[in-house]
């Protein structure tokens, strides 16, 4: 068994230097990389690009870097609930790039599989096209669009063991799974680590061959974004 | 005239049995509320989950069990999790027969602007883009005229596209539209509205062929 497990999100986080290209996982605020975002924010890491579907919210999640302004450019696919973020857009301090989020997932995957660029219909006839190859396949337009090229994933799983086996739980798996691998070195938090074997091998979603370096988180706050819920009659 | 949960009832008389359906945000979230008797559907979302149910009791929301917009939900028997690349590939892969969505402004040959307002509003798209692309069967759920009274209905859209030629049908509170070959033909008017009204409040050129029939809504 190969140990992937390091103790500290500190040593987890070692190499991470300014300007690098970061993946992060997460929607909204469900599956984020708590504990290493808040680590970021202490090791003031700036001119950071980051890869994520979304840019949290003022006070959590990546909105935690916007603030301290550690963020130069932003690669999401939806970026509401942030005023923070909207401020620093409009006003030209942060750059933005927003793409479909299928095509973000993709160019995760494509990445973590060694695919250098792939066709999607999406965004097709958009502004989102504007400069890209185009090709024809049985009578509709793709786009090519490109594998991320970046330094680290920061991700987050449910359950692994020191080995780097991971398991997510429901829709905290999101573009988790799409990032690890996809980066030169990939980082994972989890909320319980256990020891190799300890864990069913039919049950992994991802094989610890994808990841780096892995750590329990010491908290997880786990905020909800919009607690919707109806009421016993 | 029509609410927001009437354009919600008259999309989900549309539901036909054994659907997997994805729903955006606003109106489209209504019509889970309304699916038809003895009709049984799957919802989609693409944050990730298939079989998405009703929002869970209070006290019972996980926050690692939420929908595309976000909000805390629950599971139906024969739901299942996945990552975003397999969500986006059921999408693409056209294993998802109906996206219902919002729209700021459809054209008569069915293209669609959601995303962005340029100088005011830049959320992004999210996962509309890949939805319209692929999708062979969109249902538009929009307000016929914006607040400022103008025509959503357009001959060409003015805001940034989000997809075109793509849109099949569409519902507002006055009228059930289907996009054709030839531009959008009207088939049934909301309770109430007549012909001149819609045809009023509507940029792009309706066809109309013969009698227009009142919508039935329960």
């Amino acid at each position: 068994m190969i140990n992937k497990n390091v103790n500290t999100v500190q040593e987890a986080l070692v190499g991470i230097e300014n300007g690098m290209t970061l993946l992060l996982g997460g929607f909204g605020l469900c599956g984020i990389p708590e504990n290493c975002i808040a680590e970021l924010v202490q090791k003031e890491t700036s001119q950071l690009t980051c890869v994520s579907n979304n840019a949290g919210v003022d006070d959590f999640g990546l909105g935690l870097l916007l603030q301290k302004k550690q963020i130069k450019k932003m690669i999401s696919s939806y970026v509401g609930e942030n005023a923070e973020f909207e401020r620093q857009m409009l006003s030209g301090e942060l750059e933005v790039e927003l793409i479909p989020q299928g095509t973000l997932a993709e160019r995760c995957r494509a990445a973590q599989a060694g695919i250098p660029a792939f066709y999607t219909p999406a965004g097709y006839g958009t502004e989102v096209a504007e400069g890209k190859e185009t090709r024809d396949f049985n009578g509709k337009t793709h786009i090519l669009e490109h594998a991320f090229e970046a330094d680290f994933s920061i991700i987050k799983a449910w359950k692994g063991d020191t080995a780097g086996n991971l398991i997510f739980k429901g829709t905290a798996r999101n573009f988790n799974p799409c990032m690890a691998g996809a980066a030169k070195i990939t980082i994972v938090e989890v909320e319980e680590l256990v020891e190799a074997g300890t864990l069913d091998p039919n049950q992994i979603h991802i094989p610890g061959i994808f990841v780096q370096r892995i750590f329990q988180g010491e908290k997880y706050e786990k905020r909800i974004e919009q607690r919707t819920v109806r009421t016993k009659n | 005239m029509l609410d927001k949960i009437g354009i919600a009832k008259r999309i989900a008389q549309e539901l036909k049995d054994g659907y997997f359906v994805n729903l955006g945000i606003g109106i489209p979230t209504l019509v889970a509320n309304y699916i038809p008797e003895g009709i049984n559907v799957e919802i989609q979302s693409e944050n990730g989950v298939l079989g998405m149910g009703p929002f869970p009791f209070e006290g019972e929301e996980d926050a690692d069990i939420i929908n595309a917009g976000k909000q805390t939900i629950t599971t139906l028997a024969g739901a299942s999790f996945f990552d975003s690349a397999m969500s986006f590939a059921m999408i693409r892969g056209k294993h998802v027969d109906l996206t219902i969505l919002g729209a700021m402004e459809v054209s008569e040959n069915g293209d669609i602007a959601n995303w962005k307002i340029p100088g005011k509003m830049v959320k992004g798209m999210g996962g509309a883009m890949d939805l319209v692309a692929s999708a062979e069967n969109i249902i538009v759920a929009m307000m016929h005229v914006n607040k400022a009274g103008e025509s959503k209905i357009l001959k060409k859209c003015t805001l940034p596209l989000t997809g075109v030629n793509c849109v099949k049908k569409i519902v507002t509170e006055l009228a059930f539209m289907e996009v054709t070959d030839k531009g959008i033909r009207l088939l049934e008017r909301a309770p109430g509205v007549s012909v001149e009204q819609i045809v009023a409040a509507t940029e792009a050129t309706l066809l109309i062929v013969g009698e227009i029939p009142e919508m039935v809504i329960e």
